[in-house]
């Protein structure tokens, strides 16, 4: 049939889907260019030596690339005159254990609301379901004056109980590692596993808590990145709490940092190589792993 | 009989199944639960309490019950009524150089507790003027007042911006076109990128003399629009806040709904497209009745966020200028943290978190009404 047709609607077939496909991408790179400017102009401008290169080169597309004068200076003056090295331990350190906290208390907990049965577990179930409503940010005030009142073990001089928590690691850590939306994650995940998993290791011996770390978390792979990742996001982008919780320079994470770094009248070079620097880890690590990145928060939206 | 005994013996091992899982349920889940208790469940009971005291951070004085004072504080509301002032000389109404009327300042009533106690304590919040009366709305925290509506404004105008540009971009993404996943990963980074790290890279692309911004708009007006102060103006300071929260969030949008989309079957379309249905067709009645549990996730999600805006805040425009971009909870961090008022700060989370929960109950009652029409 196809063979029949004259070559000349063919050709003016070809051109008009051509045509579609061309204008299909102009409202894209529209769209495109207004989703990335302001990171390509903080990364561009970060290697940009001085205020007035950047001002000058802002009425160009050169506001978005590094060419002119380009240097690594900005990003070495951040590393030497600012306490960026110790605010990046800090951050890194604070997440690396909130992170590996939440999963493992989280996960257990979910494992013993889903697939136990035992007296009180609906009504546990039932409140943690409850709390999912409590906006963080309410409970602030009150968590601020009960972790300055809390007991502190402290090693400085032989053991002694100081009071507070305030300007300490664990301040930011402790209180946010127990995570209702973590659970029910957890929870949605491991219900969907087949109970009879559970009973065939049950028959061969196995305790509840071998079970779970044999057999539910190998195949719970999916579930523990997903909130894995929103762990690493909330509390490396964590902002508010320390801001109110830490007072020496030396406990700061990087956001904070970034806040008094801005407020010390440098040069814009200097402030977006600082945002640059703390950008780029998360975004390569979304890149990564963006299929799970994706399809964890895409799963989460659905269910929800 | 056979079946009785079996079902009995088999309860009898369901019981003693639950116990030993009682044992492993609560040594498994202790740790979170407890940890809920103490740094979630308890504040948030304890911030109830401190709403009806005088709680403060750091106090030689014991904490006392003050009833609800801090609430009058918070939410008390006067209305002033104002008659222009009469030139006592000519008995006609005074007017300034303006041809204004001049109406007695409201401090002299505010001020005056001893012949007007109804409005000690209060302060002009706004006035509107009925013929000749003008009449001044007083509140005990014109600030909070100013951060309520800052809020609902924030929140009325990101909600349809946000889910549009974000089903905007998801029907982008998903024609099948070549790059298709680039794009996706493009517009998603804003999401991924800290607040705090956006809105300062925001602050500058916002300056006015030296900002990306106002150089690309002279350019896309030919130069017609002056210079903006986005972040000076107190006209201009939330819209500004607001372009910038949805560039950011408008990629999580996306996903969202590109998931949805995905959950349309196809044989939909086709049977549409048989019908002889067009593309804007297709659109009305096969993807926006699809995309209806996502909409409406959409839409808590954005509330409660928006609810919640601090940061672009803190890092922008400190509330200011002129208290146009202060919100709940800004207020809120200025008085517990800054003024070390936990009782007072305490009364705004409790005011915050009953619009948050209001804002639920709504929004569910919506929905299930939408479902059974």
């Amino acid at each position: 049939m196809t063979a029949l047709q004259p070559t000349v609607s063919r050709t003016s077939n070809e051109t008009r889907k051509i045509l579609m496909t061309v204008l299909k991408y102009i409202p894209l790179l529209l769209l495109l260019f207004f989703f990335t400017f302001p990171l390509l102009f903080m990364i561009a401008s970060s290697f940009k030596g001085s205020n007035q290169q950047i001002f000058a080169d802002l009425r160009t597309v050169r506001a978005f690339l590094p060419v002119g004068d380009v240097s690594l200076d900005n990003f070495r003056f951040v590393f030497e005159n600012s306490n960026f090295p110790r605010y990046l331990l800090n951050s890194v350190i604070i997440s690396a254990i909130t992170i590996l906290l939440t999963i493992i208390i989280n996960s257990m907990a979910a494992y013993a609301l889903s697939r136990l049965k035992w007296p009180g577990q609906r009504l546990i179930l039932a409140i943690i379901i409850a709390t999912l409503i409590i906006p963080g940010q309410a409970t602030l005030m009150p968590l601020l004056l009960l972790v300055a009142n809390l007991p502190s073990i402290s090693f400085a001089d032989g053991l002694s109980i100081t009071k507070g928590w305030l300007d300490s690691y664990h301040v930011l850590i402790i209180p946010f590692v127990a995570s209702a939306f973590s659970i029910f994650l957890f929870y949605q995940f491991f219900l969907e596993i087949p109970k009879d998993l559970d009973e065939a290791a049950m028959v061969d011996g196995a305790t509840r808590f071998q079970i779970f770390y044999k057999i539910i978390v190998p195949i719970s792979g999916p579930v523990f990145a997903t909130v894995a990742i929103l762990t690493f996001i909330g509390s490396w982008n964590t902002f508010l709490w320390p801001i109110m919780t830490i007072q020496s320079d030396e406990l700061r994470p990087v956001m904070v940092g970034l806040q008094f770094f801005f407020q010390q009248n440098v040069q814009w070079g200097q402030v977006m190589a600082y945002a640059t620097l703390i950008t780029i880890p998360v975004l390569v690590f979304f890149f990564i792993f963006q299929n799970a990145f994706v399809k964890s928060i895409a799963t989460t939206g659905i269910k929800g | 009989m056979a079946t009785a005994q079996l079902a009995k013996s088999t309860t009898a091992t369901m019981e003693k199944q639950e116990k030993s899982d009682l044992v492993s349920g609560l040594s498994m889940g202790s740790p979170a639960f407890l940890l809920l208790l103490i740094f979630l469940i308890g504040p948030f009971f304890a911030g109830f309490w401190f709403s009806f005291t005088n709680q403060r951070l750091i106090s030689a004085n014991p904490t006392e019950f003050v009833g609800a004072r801090n609430y009058l504080r918070l939410i008390r509301l006067g209305i002033l009524p104002l008659e222009p002032v009469v030139d006592e000389s000519t008995g006609q109404l005074q007017r300034d150089e303006d041809g204004e009327l001049v109406y007695p300042r409201s401090r002299e009533f505010t001020r005056d507790e001893e012949n007007y106690p109804q409005y000690a304590g209060l302060t002009e919040w706004f006035t509107l003027d009925q013929g000749t009366t003008r009449y001044v709305i007083l509140a005990a925290d014109p600030i909070f007042m100013r951060s309520l509506v800052n809020n609902f404004f924030f929140v009325i105008v990101v909600i349809p911006l946000q889910t549009g540009i974000g089903l905007l971009l998801a029907l982008v993404v998903t024609q099948k076109l070549r790059g298709e996943n680039f794009f996706r990963t493009m517009f998603f980074a804003p999401v991924v990128t800290s607040m705090v790290v956006v809105a300062t890279v925001w602050r500058y692309l916002y300056d006015v003399n030296n900002g990306l911004v106002n150089e690309m708009v002279r350019a896309g007006s030919f130069g017609l629009i002056q210079p903006v102060n986005w972040l000076g103006d107190p006209s201009v300071a939330m819209w500004s806040i607001i372009i910038m929260s949805v560039w950011q969030g408008a990629g999580f949008q996306m996903m969202l709904f590109v998931a949805g989309l995905q959950q349309i079957p196809e044989e939909r379309y086709e049977a549409a497209g048989i019908d002889g249905a067009n593309a804007w067709q297709k659109f009305i009645y096969i993807t926006i009745p699809g995309l209806r549990n996502v909409m409406v996730f959409n839409f808590i999600i954005i509330t409660i966020a928006a609810f919640q805006l601090f940061d672009q805040v803190l890092v922008m425009t400190n509330g200011g200028p002129d208290n146009a971009t202060s919100t709940v909870v800004f207020h809120m961090f200025k008085n517990g943290f800054r003024e070390q008022d936990i009782s007072y700060a305490s009364t705004i989370a409790v005011v915050f978190f009953l619009i948050i929960l209001f804002i639920n109950y709504l929004q569910r009652r919506v929905t299930k009404t939408g479902e059974t029409v």
